[in-house]
């Protein structure tokens, strides 16, 4: 007979459901099962449990190959490395908790390090638009209870935030909202039919990379004034239906995701999205929310945010907060040789940076602090393997509508493992020493 | 062997998510991620089978994937790979002073690649560090 763990927040997406339930073990060391988490977060909480897991940390030998170290050596190589670089780059802290951000911009602070986070390659160019034109935004309660307008653009909720549709945007029954999906109308912008597309009332097959346009058109048919036959591979009757769509609601929010960070035009696509928002309140209620990808990446902003004002790139290197995207963020900076060592936390580079700054990488002195075997690991220098934030230590996480939520330990993490947390705090108290700070 | 030209986009796939959790050393996380989804039309002008390997080649680099059918389509003239280290061999790492990286809208050439292999993530980054793709 198992236990069942209830109210368990999954630490996968910037959804962050908490109301995953976890059968372990009745010696509470094992996890049998995972409930109402999609396929990707319960693969997350089995995975912890895998019998080929790295419980130590690893250092790259010159032939290649990995030789096993004790976690004091893994401390002493990651401080005299981060101590010895006149400008190292600290990367990742999405996957990990507001407790470890915090205490790793401590070493940030006394090494002089450039500390990024993974909007760089997300929503990055979201935070620099927000800080454009400002942001019209709710939280996903309030989505859930009065929303009857939804607009998708540029992002798939049914593979990357598989839960978000059934929990708070499209089929759940709210206060104000008792006739569920019945009751909403769903609007997809996006270049392919996606799963998402699919269940949609109406998907505009928007030419790639052309979303400044369609949102300028969406801006310009709100007022009833006259359009081109065609913008962005879009008749100019549907961009009139859908601007009578999007005025004719009670609440509206437009979600967006990578389709309008990652193509060209990038910011200047969302001071448009937030523009086309700002307009809609003229008629009727309307907000905009990014799809934060990784579970706590808004978090980092966050900690980052109210420790030095910004809330990604951010440069300590000259001994005060400089920002400046373009300049302070980890492609441009590896790209152009700028850093001279690489520490990564709960982030994957290796497989998610263009190959050119991931070369850059396995040429640096390198640390990368992940549970997980991955591509970075494989290209830097030490590997130390820490606990699952969310699964085997708890901690704070920020949902993608900034409210925090405290995460909860499963189970123990393998005998002798530290926690992300630990692992920095040793490390802040070494680099002290090191620096005489 | 006949080539065409197609426009890249990357993004998350669900079988990448859970690949990618399950392990990215693990051979789900190349058969999730180690493709390029064509269109119908693309396919019949490129000339090769479904599920055989073709090369992906773009200004900046230059990857073997399985050349798979759309599965969100159609979208003729545009390709998918979803997110990882196959999609970032030749996505347009320009990031045009925003800090982010163009990986969606990267011109490439497709054409078929019998007999070259997909790697898996760890070799294929190893391989490509080392500079021995």
């Amino acid at each position: 007979m198992a236990k069942t763990i209830t109210d368990v927040v999954c630490p996968f997406c910037g959804t962050l459901c908490d109301d995953l339930e976890v059968g372990v073990s009745d010696d509470g060391k094992k996890i049998i099962d995972v409930y109402n988490a999609c396929a990707i977060g319960a693969e997350k909480f089995l995975h912890s449990q895998a019998s080929d897991r790295v419980t130590r940390p690893r250092m790259k030998q010159e032939d290649g190959s990995w030789k096993e170290v004790s976690y004091d050596e893994a401390v002493e190589y990651t401080a005299t490395t981060l101590a010895a670089a006149r400008k190292p780059l600290m990367y990742g802290w999405s996957s990990t908790n507001c407790e470890a951000q915090a205490i790793g911009t401590e070493i940030g602070e006394i090494v002089g390090a450039v500390m990024d986070n993974t909007a760089t390659v997300c929503h990055g160019t979201t935070l620099i638009a927000v800080q454009d034109v400002g942001v019209p935004s709710c939280t996903l309660g309030e989505i859930l209870n009065r929303a009857d307008r939804i607009v998708f653009w540029g992002c798939n909720p049914a593979h990357a935030h598989p839960r978000h549709m059934s929990r708070y945007s499209i089929f759940p029954r709210g206060f104000f909202t008792g006739k569920g999906a019945k009751g909403r109308r769903m609007i997809v912008v996006d270049p392919r039919v996606t799963d998402t597309a699919k269940t949609a009332d109406m998907h505009l097959q928007i030419e790639q990379g052309r979303d400044y346009e369609l949102l300028t058109a969406l801006r310009v048919a709100f007022k009833g004034e006259w359009l081109p036959d065609t913008v962005a591979g879009i008749p100019k009757k549907t961009i009139y239906e859908v601007a009578d769509l999007m005025k004719s609601g009670r609440f509206g929010i437009i979600f967006f995701g990578m389709g309008v960070t990652q193509s060209l035009s990038k910011n200047h696509n969302i001071d448009q999205a937030i523009c086309v928002t700002r307009d809609l309140n003229e008629y009727t209620k309307w907000n905009i929310m990014p799809m934060r990808g990784h579970y706590n990446v808004t978090g980092s902003g966050e900690v980052w945010g109210w420790l030095h004002g910004f809330p990604f790139a951010l440069d300590l290197s000259r001994g005060f907060a400089r920002y400046n995207p373009g300049d302070t963020t980890s492609n441009d900076l590896l790209v152009r040789d700028e850093v001279d060592a690489v520490f990564v936390i709960g982030s994957d580079p290796g497989a998610h940076f263009p190959n050119s700054s991931v070369k850059k990488i396995w040429d640096l002195p390198s640390i990368c602090v992940d549970p997980h075997l991955t591509p970075t690991t494989a290209v830097c220098k030490l590997h130390v393997p820490v606990a699952f934030v969310g699964v085997e230590t708890g901690g704070c996480a920020y949902r993608m509508d900034n409210v925090p939520i405290e995460c909860r330990k499963v189970v123990d993490p393998p005998e002798g493992m530290m926690t992300d947390l630990e692992f920095l705090e040793r490390v802040t108290a070494r680099v002290r020493e090191l620096k005489g700070a | 062997m006949p080539k065409i030209k197609l426009n890249l986009i990357t993004g998350r796939t669900i079988q990448q998510g859970v690949s990618m959790e399950g392990g990215k050393e693990k051979p789900a996380y190349t058969a999730a991620c180690g493709i390029i989804e064509l269109d119908p039309e693309d396919f019949k002008k490129l000339g090769v089978y479904r599920n055989t390997n073709v090369r992906v080649t773009s200004e900046y680099g230059s990857v073997v994937v399985k050349a798979v059918d759309a599965t969100q389509g159609p979208h003729p003239g545009l390709g998918w790979i979803p997110m990882g280290p196959w999609a970032n061999m030749v996505v347009n790492p320009n990031t045009y002073s925003t800090g982010m990286p163009t990986f969606k809208g990267t011109p490439v050439e497709v054409e078929g690649a019998k007999g070259e292999p997909v790697w898996d993530s760890l070799t294929l980054v190893t391989k490509a560090c080392r500079g021995e793709l």
